[in-house]
């Protein structure tokens, strides 16, 4: 049985050494890409939605405060709108009630509900106890106009035009950041100041 | 209170690994020794507070703790209660906490299982050990805590994701994970081993036992996944080169390289530095591969989570761990030197060529999966690589590699002496290529020459891996179980390789459309779609159909293909009506309604597809068989003469 043992460096030649540093060399190298993977990570990572930058679908859903009556595009023609696709069934839709009911105040661009696959009741019970940051509530009751508009899971938010033209999609929370950062710049600036 | 109690317990658990980290590197550095034994019980301590912190969260999920934000979106009241446990790992939160806990698993089995070691060494490792934990108990609390909760609570959880709701789930992750940490101990005991700046024979005896027992799990998990993937996605694919496989498959590849080149070194002191490179690529791909996959850098349909903050840190914990192991790599490995010598085909030049063959097979698989990626960084236009490029790029090593192996197992250490091995050699390879030839040639048809070549390889290696168990049961010597286990996992490797081949080059596959009555005729069966009727599970409703099949007019078997929609997330699933026949899986998947009572389906006849679970579960097999040969028990016992006794004080460089 042959034991080695660490023993004064042997008079070897600079590139005997070298050869142990080539490891790490690739290691730096790698983390090099990673890092920049990192950093355009969310253009990778996010799924982006195919109706950004094309025309929102044509849609038409009953009020959730009085079932009889439709409300759709047609309605909002001609005015900026925020789409909001949300459900009581829905913990990210819990977190982001709040920054919704702050956007309500603070702006006077109307935040129009899509209230996806869920209880009349319960919804109702929730917008009572919770505050109601929108202008119109609607139901999807089969979930035809999420389909319509692509939506992937709750919640996500769309920014549309006066055109009918989604400008914005938001996947996931609402926050005052992602309003601050994706959301306020691309409103005229006297919707998105507020009054 | 529970999910406070589990995130208190995580809190303490990042202390005791911190203590577990100091106690183990700074207590042999120091020669304190009343620091090298303070490493057990903070490993003990470590364990008990990650098992409460698992227990505090698998207790959400059993009781429907919607509060918990992790819970409310990975389940449902609806979901079982076999789905409520393993749905802990259906995201990223839960996976990360079942990685610390199968770490703190580990890491008191290897204090358990050293207790004969030299104590100054065991502490090193469950040193390193602690600095993995560490690590990775601080990103969990830092970016990625499961018991956050939410206020107010929803009435109901969003369900786990119903990919995830198979039987397959709640065995492959945690086997998997088993298999990826388990590369952490090969890492420990290589960074004691640099640590310390020694490195000998018995080293390498107490060190492939645990590198042995993480392969056999990585090729168990990988082959669940696999399994998983088949049965499940719906569409019959068992190898999709994805990013999430692939992460899997590169530390695998090192691995058993790692486990070739410790034979090496245990059996003749050589490949030392070599060892201890291997060792620490094989984790620090499996750490990459982990994170690969969670930090959203590459696109895949298994990440569910694209957060670029959590990358920045996985980036500093990489580089801390890894950057440091290759440092300190960089700095001791020249001091290791190797005198023996070997002849050329000696088996130390065969597992040289092994060792080679497989780093550059993972490497291939590496630049494969990191291509988009650097494209990306280079301002590239977005590059997607898929089976066109692996397929070839991986046969090109693999396939010299399984005809090495089937020379090399006949060959000696030290002197090849394989003139006087030319008899079983040439036999066995004669034998191997009729048998390919005429399995090609009669029983599938056509002329496939790499279906001839694949056939006749797997058979060449089943047949090699024989001679030497049968030889030595001939002449009345004992077969230990390192050499019984060797020759298990390579004739299961033997099988694997005939199974890939048969399913690759034989598989036949149609998607066809059918109203009900329509008879499909595929590979030889005929299909007759008999008519749908709904269905209702747990927690989703389902169209099931029949589908009748038979071959050449005799009745096989009715098949009831399903296609779920899960009412939570209203999500759809597929699961595939599926008859295994002989070793051929008869499958039918439905596809699309395409009204008035016509279904677009996907008909496959795979033949000999069991052999491809059966073939790796035989490897994993024979590795766990090696474990427990006798020799390692003996060296661990064996305290090497230069090592200073308990308490006695040692000069460290």
């Amino acid at each position: 049985m042959s034991t080695t043992s660490l023993q004064p460096p042997p008079p070897a030649s600079a590139p005997h050494y070298v050869r142990f540093l080539v490891p790490l060399a690739f290691f730096v190298l790698l983390v090099a890409v990673l890092a920049v993977g990192i950093k355009h990570s969310p253009e990778v990572g996010v799924i982006q939605s195919p109706l950004v930058g094309k025309a929102a679908p044509a849609w038409q859903l009953p009020m959730l405060t009085d079932s009889g009556r439709a409300f759709g595009s047609r309605d909002l023609r001609g005015q900026w709108y925020v789409l909001n696709v949300w459900g009581t069934w829905c913990p990210t839709c819990r977190e982001e009630h709040e920054t919704l009911l702050q956007i309500s105040r603070s702006t006077r661009v109307p935040i129009i509900g899509i209230d996806w696959n869920d209880d009349d009741t319960e919804a109702m019970t929730y917008l009572a106890k919770l505050g109601n940051p929108y202008g119109t509530v609607t139901v999807d009751h089969d979930g035809r106009a999420a389909i319509d508009w692509g939506v992937y899971a709750a919640p996500e938010t769309f920014l549309v035009d006066p055109h009918g033209m989604v400008v914005y999609k938001q996947i996931g929370a609402m926050t005052p950041d992602v309003w601050r950062r994706e959301f306020a710049p691309r409103l005229p600036g006297g919707l998105a100041a507020g009054s | 209170m529970l999910p406070e109690l589990g995130h208190f317990a995580l809190i303490l658990a990042l202390l005791l690994a911190g203590l577990q980290a100091f106690f183990g590197i700074a207590g042999p550095a120091l020669g304190r020794d009343r620091w090298v034994a303070a490493t057990i019980p903070a490993v003990a301590g470590q364990f008990v507070m990650v098992a409460t912190g698992m227990g505090c969260l698998s207790a959400s999920f059993i009781n429907f703790d919607f509060s918990v934000r992790y819970v409310a979106e990975n389940s449902n009241s609806a979901l079982p209660l076999f789905y409520r446990v393993a749905a802990l790992w259906g995201a990223h939160e839960g996976s990360l906490l079942l990685w610390i806990f199968l770490l703190a698993c580990w890491t008191l089995a290897v204090a358990i299982g050293s207790t004969r070691l030299p104590p100054r060494f065991s502490a090193r490792v469950l040193g390193v050990l602690g600095v993995v934990s560490f690590g990775f108990l601080l990103f969990t609390l830092v970016t990625s805590n499961p018991f956050l909760r939410i206020e107010p609570p929803p009435p109901d959880g969003i369900d786990l994701n119903p990919l995830l709701q198979d039987p397959g789930l709640a065995t492959h992750p945690p086997i998997l994970y088993t298999g990826y940490v388990g590369l952490a101990v090969a890492f420990a005991f290589a960074g004691a081993a640099m640590l310390e700046g020694r490195l000998d024979q018995l080293w390498a005896r107490w060190t492939r036992p645990w590198t042995t027992a993480a392969w056999a799990f990585l090729t168990c998990g990988i082959t669940l996944g696999s399994w998983w993937s088949y049965y499940t996605l719906g569409w019959g694919g068992y190898w999709a080169w994805d990013p999430v496989e692939n992460a899997s498959f590169m530390p695998w590849l090192v691995a058993t390289a790692l486990i070739h080149s410790l034979a090496v070194t245990d059996k003749r002191g050589l490949f030392k530095s070599w060892t201890l490179l291997l060792a620490i690529v094989g984790f620090s791909l499996s750490l990459i591969g982990t994170f690969l996959v969670r930090s959203g850098v590459t696109v895949s349909v298994h990440s569910f989570a694209a957060d670029p903050s959590r990358g920045i840190a996985i980036l500093i914990f990489l580089i801390a761990v890894i950057g440091s192991a290759l440092t300190l790599y960089a700095w001791r490995a020249p001091l290791l030197r190797s005198e023996a010598g070997f002849e050329l085909t000696a088996r130390e030049s065969f597992l040289l060529f092994n060792n080679i063959l497989l780093v550059i097979a993972a490497a291939c698989v590496f630049g494969g999966t990191m291509a988009p990626l650097i494209a990306q960084a280079l301002h590239q236009p977005p590059l997607s690589v898929g089976p066109p490029y692996f397929r070839p790029t991986f046969l090109l090593p693999v396939v010299p590699l399984l005809a090495l192996l089937a020379v090399g197992i006949h060959a000696n250490w030290k002197r090849g002496r394989l003139a006087e091995r030319r008899g079983p050699i040439l036999v066995t390879f004669c034998i191997a290529a009729a048998i390919g030839t005429a399995v090609v040639l009669g029983a599938f048809g056509g002329r496939h020459l790499l279906a001839i070549v694949g056939l006749g390889l797997g058979v060449w290696i089943m047949l090699s891996s024989l001679v030497d168990p049968l030889d030595r049961l001939r002449r009345g010597l004992s077969l230990s179980r390192a050499v019984l286990g060797m020759s298990i996992a390579h004739i299961g490797l033997g099988v694997a390789v005939i199974a890939l081949t048969a399913v690759e080059s034989y598989t036949v596959e149609r998607d066809v459309a059918l109203g009900v009555g329509d008879t499909a005729h595929v590979g030889g069966y005929d299909f007759r779609f008999l008519g749908t009727r709904p269905v209702e599970g747990p927690n989703y409703s389902a169209i099931r159909a029949q589908v009748y099949v038979s071959r050449h007019g005799r009745p096989i078997v009715t098949l009831y293909p399903e296609k779920r929609e899960y009412w939570v997330r209203r999500t759809t699933g597929t699961v595939a009506g599926i008859k295994n026949r002989y070793g051929t899986d008869i499958f039918i998947a439905m596809g699309d309604d395409l009204g008035a009572g016509r279904w677009s389906m996907r008909a496959q006849i795979r033949p000999l597809v069991t052999l491809l679970w059966l073939g790796p579960m035989l490897m994993a097999f024979g590795g766990l068989c090696a474990i427990t040969d006798r020799r390692y028990r003996l060296a661990r016992e064996a305290t090497p003469a230069s090592e200073p006794l308990r308490g006695a004080k040692e000069h460290t460089a």
